[in-house]
């Protein structure tokens, strides 16, 4: 059955400051560059950032996973009057795109007239997030994975990786070929933090920091802050470009993985996924469409297998296929045929958390936007649906299609 | 990739900290004894130990005294110690514990080089002292 919600709200703005590697925005706070991004975000739409009056976060109360800002300090920062809605998605990044439907949750509810979206990440020597979890004397539910030595997301995800290669007998050069693959699509990006090719040797050179995964399979670690603003259409179609439709949002999950890799209790075949089947089918059925349909798929690349796990929980190919289905090039990005290669969708076309920038997800949601905006910098000829996933992490994780108007 | 020997991260850099509902298998682990939480009512498993059982909702536990044997279910090469940075090969393992379908645990696996451990393989446990006297189950190769 559709979504009672479906294109009644839209996207009408991104924005976002540059992107700096590791440490680098410093003496910037965490308030001016939310604030930079909210601002762009705005004029980005056509409206004043003194017209937002509803926030939609994710990732726990307060948005950034380490120095933290919220509602009444952006109020007080950029002025704006009054705000009506402030809700967040708990957990971490994969509430990322969820937080839309957040946001048409509060436009829907008439509460709010413009929600933003916003993520800013600042990573100072002593705030690290590839290290989190290694960082603190571990809680009593920590207290049965950290002493292990999985100390990081990276130890983490290539738990999963090594099941999957043990199950299907995906080879590390699937894992290979997401980097190269979304790699190529940032030499044309000038903001990208890595745009030279990949090659072969410099990817098998890359030394294992969790074996199976090599740092080149870890995404970059990256400062900025990155806004998005939601309105209902009939504001949406007031502002400044045409509006990127809300067609179907989803968050959740299933208790087979609930705290995921942070437990590593999932059965198979949920422990060697990406935790993404039940959002993914909760879209489907809002939407009636499949993996099929996408013109361009903006998946949450922290790690690059999980690109080739969340291929298969959306269904672009089987369960275990991942691997086959990458290799055949069907993620590439191929602008001589208007983007899609060899019967594929491609992913990633923004170069990704890998290559382009991390600020926990958000932008894929720019990149989605843009897509079907059709302003994209690798654009998908006549792209009219694009997919963005949040996550793979603890529950919630989410999924989000955009339309073209 | 030749890796050599799987050690054990040291005990003395590793902390724990438990609650009402963690301390049992903890208290057990004091004295070398490998157990999981067992609902009372139903007698299904679950690890880390929960207030509730998921399953049928009981409060009851038991802590049933287990072989000590597991099988590896997944395992991860890392090669830096985690605390101080140096050249350090310790494998975390996920382990399906025997006589406990269901639960699993998190560990280090040693008595093999690195690169032969294997998913399936069969280890048992040993104890490792970590810091404020409290005792940490990790395998060997069985």
């Amino acid at each position: 059955m559709a979504w009672s919600h479906q294109d009644e709200c839209a996207i009408v703005g991104v924005g976002a400051t540059d992107y700096y590697v590791r440490g680098k925005s410093w003496p910037r706070t965490i308030n001016d560059m939310a604030a930079e991004a909210i601002m762009n975000a705005c004029a980005d739409a056509g409206i004043s950032h003194k017209q937002i009056d509803g926030f939609a976060y994710y990732s726990t109360a307060g948005a950034g996973y380490l120095d933290k800002f919220d509602t009444a300090s952006l109020m007080e920062t950029l002025g704006m009057p009054h705000i009506s809605f402030s809700a967040t998605l708990t957990s971490g990044g994969g509430g990322c795109v969820g937080a839309v439907g957040l946001a048409t949750a509060g436009l829907m509810n008439e509460d709010c007239t413009y929600a933003v979206t916003v993520m800013a990440l600042q990573q100072l020597p002593q705030h690290r997030l590839g290290v989190v979890f290694g960082a603190a004397a571990p809680s009593p539910e920590n207290s049965f994975l950290q002493p292990s030595g999985l100390v990081g997301p990276g130890h983490l995800m290539s738990m999963l990786t090594r099941r999957h290669m043990h199950l299907y007998g995906t080879q590390p050069e699937a894992l290979k070929e997401i980097v190269q693959a979304t790699r190529a699509n940032t030499r044309n990006r000038p903001k990208a933090v890595r745009r030279n090719g990949l090659s072969d040797e410099e990817y098998w050179g890359s030394p294992m920091l969790a074996d199976p995964l090599r740092r080149l399979d870890f995404c970059l670690e990256t400062d900025g802050a990155v806004a998005v603003v939601t309105t209902t259409k009939d504001r949406a179609r007031d502002c400044r470009h045409k509006p990127a439709l809300v067609h179907a949002c989803a968050h959740g999950g299933q208790r087979e993985w609930g705290r995921a890799f942070a437990w590593m209790g999932m059965p198979d075949p949920y422990f060697a996924s990406a935790g993404h089947e039940f959002t993914a089918n909760r879209i489907w059925a809002q939407s009636g469409l499949t993996a099929q349909d996408m013109d361009v798929a903006l998946l949450y690349d922290h790690f690059s297998p999980m690109v080739l796990m969340q291929l298969e929980d959306y269904g672009f190919c089987e369960r275990g296929e991942g691997g086959d289905y990458v290799l055949s090039g069907k993620i590439r990005y191929d602008a001589s045929t208007g983007g899609k290669a060899n019967g594929g969708v491609p992913v990633n076309t923004h170069g990704g958390n890998l290559n382009e920038a991390y600020i926990i997800g958000m932008t894929h949601l720019v990149e989605a936007v843009e897509q079907v905006r059709g302003t994209a910098i690798n654009q998908v000829t006549d792209a009219e649906f694009a997919l963005a996933s949040g996550g793979p992490a603890s529950l919630p994780v989410s999924s989000l299609i955009l339309r073209r108007d | 990739m030749a890796y050599g020997p799987a050690r054990v991260l040291p005990g003395e850099q590793i902390r724990i900290t438990t609650n009402p509902d963690t301390e049992p298998f903890w208290q057990a682990a004091k004295e070398h004894k490998l157990t999981a939480c067992q609902c009372g009512e139903c007698g299904r498993f679950r690890m880390p130990p929960t207030a509730v059982c998921p399953d049928c909702g009981s409060r009851e536990k038991n802590w049933p005294a287990l072989p000590g044997t597991a099988t590896v279910f997944s395992y991860v090469v890392c090669n830096k110690n985690p605390k101080t940075g140096e050249d350090y090969v310790y494998v975390p393992v996920v382990v399906d514990l025997d006589g406990a379908p269901g639960a699993r645990l998190n560990a280090n696996v040693t008595g093999c080089d690195a690169e032969e451990v294997r998913i399936g393989m069969k280890v048992a446990v040993e104890w490792t002292p970590i810091q404020d006297d409290w005792v940490l189950p990790n395998f060997r190769k069985a």
